[in-house]
Parts: structure tokens; C-alpha cells; sequence
């Protein structure tokens, strides 16, 4: 099955186009909300919910003809009438113009299976008096908000219902930065930050030259990001909101992969001034720097474990490319991978349980991770040339970099291969993904 | 640094940023930042002189490519007398300098391409160094999968990617 979802108006430049995993997701409904008043704002908010909630791979937000009812609140919800259509649950609200670019936004999540179990059945309250059940009702909520504000409320009621059905937390208000190449522009390569979904894009750069790895500071506000404006690499950063940049590295040779330490304090990076391609720690505040590999093999694409002790990294020293871990305090190192011909961008999950790499496997390159517990690999795509993999911050879905057809194009897959999606840009290739933290 | 040529490479999205940009370069950076722009041509005595090294640069302009296996840096001997013209040339005219870029096909992550693009260059400078050109006349920087020459993704674009380019 593949479909195009649309999500929104004309200008972002990424749509999405699911591959994978639509049918084997669960059930649900979010019936369309109803508009009281005279100027419907511009964003449907219950079509941006069933958007996000369909792009999770969690979820299948059912066709409004598979709806045996509209309803606008749990008071017109008919239990009977939704139990066998086997939609687990129901998102309905109502948004109300209040004043001038004002909207009362409410809504409800009703649990299907609760609802005809009894629990949404009359019952006796504390006083003896019959009244509606309401476990039934997993969550309601009520919020005044202006036009503008509604697409980001919308993301944050995704996150809850996510969250509600789920047990985990939704990651629809983050960002994604990546790169856009457009190879017949002057500028040619542009930094940019976009809503998760590809919406609201803001090119944070241009250049002539080359960007590289971006990547998020722990906190959400900056990014680091590899630039060869000055003809060689230099490690910046740059504030993404008011846009200030300086350079954090310009040393001779390579200035490459740098990441944040979870407390956001130090920056791990690859450099080559000392001779080899190695792994360094800088401390941002004092540049004081640690260097945590001595190998004359290429040692590169640090990633920090979530706890902040160790570092997984990319090393040829055994002959072809593997993930390696040192210790950033004793700096003994051990061999993480052996499974497969190469395996490169060793990126841990938010838990700490897998390691999500670039595996090559008969030639092929592909998004695959690693029970960290039972060393179980499973290849979790099928694209090709997979590059640049990056992790929502609840650890639900990859982002990476492929080809599709002859352009590199952003995707999609779920941490169980579930799913998956493609984002093709209306113009350019895009690559370099890095999905931002909980912002 | 040159501010102009800072901003030549560069143009900035939001006006705030232009600001940053401009203060940036005056910010303390860790590592060298200086001796990075190569000065083409130096100390040219005569016209004719001038003339000859013009013709002798395009000469070499001309074969200033070499090809690598896949996530190789071997010089293969095939390559051995375009590097020996160039070395002769370099220590000839000591006051030349020369970039080697580095450079991979689009397999493999990019930042591991950028560590194989640096060995490449270094295999190149190491190979001249033996054939007695002077270290301070040669530098190295890789662009791993970023500069293609060919946007295809066959087996020939990609051998054809893969490659280390002397740059006068």
C-alpha cells in the first residue's frame, strides 16, 4: 500500500509518502471537529491530528465513511454503535471562534473497548445519584488559542493521545534540521530547521560550500554544524532562534561529526590536526580538549551514551568498518559490532537499550539496530544507500538519508520496521537529518 | 581572515545572522585558522618566467586526477607518472603550493567519507613528500561524498567519484 498524505498547505517542501505498515496499525478515529463562528482558521486541527497520529506508524486514522457517528462531544458518543467497527478510539472536539483571532479548542479521547465494558455505562455516584460513567474518557481538554497557535496545539493534542494510548510520550512537537542541496543555485547547500513533519522550514544558511552533520544541543536551542565556507571544515554554532554563530573548531584538516554530551557541557568530534582521524572531547566553555582514541586506522562518528560515560564510534582498526565504545573516563575500548561487512553511525536509542547503525550487508547499506543485551541485529529497511540515521527523541522512528530513484531523499522507518515512509522534496536532495530533542 | 571573501561563500537567511556572521570572525576559534587560503603564485621574476609557469600549471591542470578502489588509498602504479610530473614541477618551483582534495563515492556514511577523502590526499602527499617534494608546499582537504563530479549512482560514477584532484 502506498499513499500521499498532504499534511498541509503548498510551501513545505517535504510530503510524505507511506510505504510500509499502514494496515497493521491500530484503528482509530479522529472524527473532523466541528467550526462554530464566522472565520475558520487556516489549519484543520483534526486533520493534523490524524496526520501525526498516522505518520507514527502507530496509528491508522480511519476514513470518515468508516465513522457510524460524528460526534462532537462524549455526550453524543454512542458506545454500541462503534464496537464493532474495531476503531479502539475516538478523538472528536469542537473549535468555537471567541473573539477576533481567538478559538476555544476542546476535545475529547474516548476509549472504545472501556466505553462498552461497562465503565461508560450509568453508574451510582458517592451522593447514590445515577450518573455516566467517565474511565471511559481518557482524556479531555479545553484551551483558548489564536489562529497562529493552532498547528502547534495541534502537534501537542497528538502528543497526548499518543501518550494516552501509548504509554509513551509523543514526539510531535520537535523539529528535524537537515541539509538541502540545490545544485543549480549559487548557494547550493542550505542548513535547514522544519517542524518534524517538514512544516514551517527555515533556512538557517546558505553557502557555496558544503554543510555537514548538523546536529542538536541537548536543550533544543543550538545546533552544531560542519561548514566549508572558509575552502576547509570548521566546526560552528549557531543559536537557532536568534541565529547568532561562532566557530567552536577551524583546526588543520578534518573538523567532523560533532556531538553534544547529554549535559550539553562538552562537544565530541573527530579531528585529524594530531596526524590520524581521531575522536576528541572539548570542553565548550574552556576549549580544553581529551583525546579519546590513538589508532592510525579512521576512528570517527562519535555518539554519546545516553548516561554520558562512554562513546560509541565508527573504527577500521579491525580491518574494514566497525562500532567500537571507550570509556570516557578509563578510555579502554571494546569491539561492539561483528555481525555484517561494515557498519558505520552507531547512534544509541533514548533508553539505552539498542544501537541503531549503517549496516552493509552484500553490498548493501541499510538502517539496522542492535539489542545492546542480546547483540539480535535486525535490518529494519530495504532502501538504498542509507546513510546519516538520527532517533525521535522517544525513540519511536529513525530518520535517515537514502537514494530514491537518483535523489537523496529523506525516510522514515520505526524502531521495529514496522513502518516506514519516504519524504521526497519538491526540489533538491536532502540529507543529514538530525531529529531534534523534546522541545 | 579576509571578511570579503567570508562573505563571498557566503550568504545569511535572517539579518541577525549577517551580524553573528560578522562578529564571528573576529571570535577566538581553538585550532589554527590562518594558512589555509593558498596563495596561487608567488615571486615571479620576469614576464617570460611568468609566461612559462602559466604554461607548465595548464600542462599539469590537464592530468591532475587520480583514481582510487573502493575504501582504498593505494596509489595505484598506473597513477605514478602524473604524480612524477607533478613532482617535479613542485621542486622546481618551490614557492608553489598545491591543495589535494580528497574525495569518496556516495557509499558509506558521510563523515566516515570525509576520514577516507583525508587519507586519500595524505597518500598523495606522502607519495610526492617521497619523491622529495617539501611539506610545507602541500595541504590536504577531503570533501568525502559532498563534491561529486558525477551525480549518478552506477559503478562508473562512483570510480569516477573516487578520487584526489591537485589543485595549484
Amino acid at each position: 500500500m502506498s499513499l500521499a498524505l498532504f499534511a498541509s498547505q503548498a510551501r513545505a517542501s517535504l510530503e510524505i509518502v507511506i510505504t510500509d505498515g499502514v494496515d497493521s496499525a491500530r484503528p482509530i478515529a479522529i472524527v473532523p471537529f466541528t467550526f462554530t463562528g464566522a472565520a475558520k482558521p487556516s489549519q484543520d486541527i483534526s486533520q493534523i491530528v490524524a496526520a501525526d497520529l498516522m505518520r507514527s506508524g502507530k496509528f491508522n486514522p480511519v476514513n470518515v465513511s468508516r465513522m457510524p457517528q460524528q460526534p462532537q462531544n462524549s455526550a453524543q458518543f454512542n458506545a454500541a454503535a462503534w464496537q464493532k467497527t474495531g476503531i479502539e478510539a475516538v478523538v472528536m472536539g469542537t473549535v468555537k471562534e471567541v473573539g477576533i483571532d481567538r478559538y476555544s479548542v476542546s476535545y475529547e479521547l474516548v476509549d472504545v473497548v472501556k466505553a462498552n465494558g461497562g465503565v461508560g455505562q450509568p453508574m451510582m455516584n458517592a451522593s447514590g445519584r445515577l450518573v455516566a460513567g467517565q474511565q471511559h474518557i481518557l482524556h479531555a481538554s479545553e484551551l483558548t488559542i489564536s489562529g497562529k497557535q493552532m498547528r502547534q496545539y495541534a502537534h501537542r493534542v497528538s502528543d497526548v493521545i499518543y501518550e494516552k494510548l501509548t504509554g509513551e510520550r509523543g514526539a510531535f512537537s520537535t523539529k528535524i534540521a537537515y541539509v538541502l542541496v540545490r545544485d543549480r543555485q549559487e548557494y547550493r547547500y542550505q542548513l535547514v530547521v522544519a517542524d518534524y513533519d517538514g512544516e514551517n522550514e527555515q533556512v538557517l544558511l546558505r553557502s557555496k560550500e558544503p554543510l555537514m552533520s548538523p546536529t542538536w544541543s541537548p536543550d533544543g536551542t543550538k545546533l552544531a554544524y560542519v561548514s566549508y565556507e572558509r575552502k576547509q571544515q570548521q566546526i560552528y554554532i549557531q543559536d537557532v532562534y536568534t541565529a547568532r554563530r561562532s566557530i567552536l573548531t577551524s583546526f588543520k584538516g578534518i573538523n567532523s561529526a560533532p556531538v553534544w554530551s547529554p549535559d550539553g557541557r562538552r562537544m565530541a568530534m573527530t579531528l585529524s590536526k594530531d596526524g590520524n582521524t581521531e575522536i576528541y572531547v572539548m570542553d565548550i566553555a574552556t576549549k580544553a580538549m581529551r583525546k579519546l582514541t590513538s589508532h592510525r586506522a579512521i576512528d570517527t562518528e562519535p555518539n554519546w551514551a545516553p548516561d554520558g560515560n562512554s562513546i560509541i564510534f565508527t573504527s577500521e582498526r579491525g580491518g574494514n568498518p566497525q562500532l567500537y565504545s571507550v570509556d570516557v573516563n578509563s578510555l579502554a575500548t571494546t569491539r561492539v559490532t561483528f555481525e555484517g561487512e561494515m557498519n558505520l553511525a552507531g547512534k544509541h536509542t533514548p533508553n539505552g537499550e539498542s544501537i541503531v547503525m549503517v549496516n552493509r550487508t552484500d553490498g548493501q547499506y541499510n538502517i539496522a539496530r542492535m539489542d545492546k543485551t542480546t547483540r539480535y541485529m535486525q535490518v529494519l529497511t530495504r532502501t538504498y544507500l542509507d546513510e546519516s540515521p538520527s532517533i525521535a527523541p522517544n525513540g519511536s522512528m529513525i530518520i535517515y538519508s537514502t537514494l530514491h530513484g537518483s535523489t537523496q531523499v529523506l525516510a522514515l522507518v520505526s524502531m521495529d520496521g514496522r513502518f516506514k515512509a519516504r519524504l521526497p522534496a519538491a526540489n533538491g536532495r536532502v540529507k543529514s537529518p538530525a531529529w531534534s530533542p523534546f522541545i | 581572515m579576509n571578511l570579503n571573501k567570508v562573505l563571498k561563500g557566503l550568504v545569511v537567511a535572517l539579518p541577525v545572522l549577517t551580524l553573528a556572521a560578522c562578529s564571528s570572525s573576529n571570535e577566538e576559534a581553538a585550532g589554527d585558522t590562518t594558512a589555509t587560503t593558498n596563495t596561487p603564485v608567488q615571486a615571479v621574476e620576469t614576464q617570460s618566467d611568468a609566461d612559462r609557469l602559466r604554461a607548465e600549471l595548464e600542462a599539469l591542470r590537464q592530468q591532475n586526477t587520480i583514481y582510487f578502489d573502493f575504501d582504498k588509498d593505494t596509489i595505484r602504479s598506473e597513477f605514478a607518472s602524473v604524480l612524477d610530473a607533478h613532482a617535479a614541477f613542485l621542486r622546481a618551483r618551490t614557492t608553489v603550493s598545491v591543495t589535494v582534495e580528497g574525495h569518496t563515492d556516495a557509499r558509506g556514511t558521510p563523515e566516515y567519507n570525509i576520514a577516507l577523502g583525508e587519507r586519500r590526499g595524505q597518500s598523495v602527499v606522502k607519495y610526492l613528500q617521497n619523491l622529495g617534494v617539501a611539506a610545507g608546499q602541500m595541504s590536504v582537504v577531503s570533501y568525502g561524498e559532498e563534491k561529486p563530479v558525477d551525480a549518478g549512482n552506477t559503478e562508473e560514477a562512483f570510480s569516477k567519484n573516487r578520487r584526489a584532484v591537485l589543485v595549484y
